[in-house]
């Protein structure tokens, strides 16, 4: 035997929560489908007339997707804690700040990736111009990997909490807001022919801060949260 | 012995609950070949001290040293020559026990199949090796968390009743791997409260009260 390297222990993470996702089909699924649901339920309560709903399709699509990724965040490190996983990860020797960000990473793909991939069918179904899909993918493909790693900072921070949801959201919705105005403000320009590139920048500018000191955040905080 | 030597030293140990001590200058050395038993009471501090010595809780004062060297400021060098086996066993009830081995156990060791298998079979569940954990007894659980204190290759044990719903022969398999551990010249620091190695010339004994 011999030592295994950050590389391949970071990807041991990532591996084992997409085996898991696996057996637990259910619930990862939830989070899309209370995404679907919530834009479906629109146009019903407002208007059919699609005139309308395209001149806030943009916004609705970007404030379910902020939700539903919300909703899922908050068991992310919850299974792990409790049943000691976590703490054998703070002492495997392997950087704690590597493993999260891997784990948050599987997570993206099974929770965000889904929203971003279905949001063009959501969009259209509200409205939104087919040359504005691109601009809406980039925007929510941006906005929610930012989301998992903030959300995961807040999820690390309260996992001891019990019903942790609320604070959660209380954390994690003020740091989201800039991401919501920047990705609905996005999707909007580009359908008043203006060019969307200012609020996307923002949003890329955003991810990779998040990316580079939310791993740092995250490991922190599950160090404080395994104290106890 | 030089200043590098594998000892395993506390110093003054104190921590508080809230506006209880818990530990109240406990201070120990472990040495290579030695199995350093704790013991007391429930409730007394048994479970906090293992975990201070850790470095999964500070404590208010005091010192862990690890080869002469505080454990606080070099913890990813002493990380890597500790296993630790908690209360919890850390295994995931939705993956099998070749899985959960290798996706924790990994983590430290890159593993091939047969390093899982020789494991699996040294705590007696190889031909469980392929069922979920969820579906193993609670003794067999146990019994895999020890396996994988075996694959960690580690110089250093720190246990914490590691015997917890074994049963007769489980026990002894824990004396036997405690030996086989003490005997390579490894340390083993372990709270328990049950009989374990109790008559052994290995075994040392801290009382906390």
């Amino acid at each position: 035997m011999r030592r295994a390297n950050v590389s391949a222990a970071a990807a041991l993470v990532f591996k084992r929560d997409l085996t898991l996702a696996l057996r637990r089909w259910d619930e990862v699924t939830q989070p899309l489908i209370f995404y679907v649901v919530v834009t479906t339920l629109f146009p019903l309560a407002t208007t059919p007339d699609l005139a309308q709903l395209r001149t806030i399709s943009g916004g609705v699509v970007w404030v379910a997707a902020l939700l539903s990724s919300l909703l899922a965040l908050e068991s992310l490190f919850r299974s792990d804690v409790e049943d000691g996983t976590m703490e054998q990860w703070v002492l495997s020797g392997q950087p704690l700040a590597w493993l999260l960000l891997s784990k948050v990473a599987a997570h993206w793909i099974l929770t965000g990736l889904p929203l971003v991939l279905i949001s063009p069918v959501v969009g259209t179904a509200l409205g939104l111009p087919f040359d504005a899909w691109g601009t809406l993918v980039l925007s929510l493909l941006l906005g929610t990997a930012t989301l998992s790693v903030l959300g995961g900072i807040g999820a690390a921070l309260t996992v001891g909490v019990r019903r942790g949801s609320v604070l959660l959201s209380l954390l994690v919705l003020p740091l989201a807001m800039p991401l919501l105005i920047f990705g609905a403000r996005a999707v909007s320009m580009q359908m008043d022919g203006d060019s969307p590139a200012g609020p996307l920048q923002l949003l890329a500018a955003i991810f990779f801060l998040a990316l580079s000191l939310g791993p740092l955040a995250m490991s922190a905080a599950i160090r404080i949260s395994v104290e106890s | 012995m030089g200043p590098d030597a594998a000892v395993l030293e506390a110093r003054a140990i104190n921590v508080w609950r809230g506006e209880r001590h818990i530990l109240r200058d406990v201070s120990f050395e472990v040495h290579p070949g030695v199995f350093m038993k704790l013991t007391g009471p429930n409730g007394v501090g048994k479970t906090t001290l293992i975990r201070v010595v850790c470095g999964l809780l500070p404590a208010e004062s005091g010192e862990i040293l690890w080869r002469g060297k505080a454990v606080r400021s070099a913890s990813e060098q002493f990380h890597t020559e500790l296993a630790y086996l908690g209360h919890p066993n850390a295994l995931k009830a939705d993956l099998t026990a070749r899985e959960n081995l290798r996706f924790l156990a990994g983590l430290r060791q890159s593993l091939e199949d047969s390093d899982i298998d020789r494991a699996l079979d040294r705590v007696g569940i190889l031909s469980r090796g392929d069922l979920v954990a969820r579906s193993l007894s609670a003794g067999q659980k146990r019994r895999l968390a020890l396996a994988r204190l075996l694959l960690a290759d580690a110089r250093l044990w720190i246990l914490d009743e590691p015997a917890t719903n074994l049963d007769v022969a489980g026990v002894t398999l824990v004396e036997d791997l405690i030996a086989e551990q003490v005997a390579g010249g490894g340390l083993v620091l372990a709270a328990a409260h049950q009989r374990l190695l109790d008559e052994s010339p290995i075994t040392e004994r801290l009382e906390l009260s």
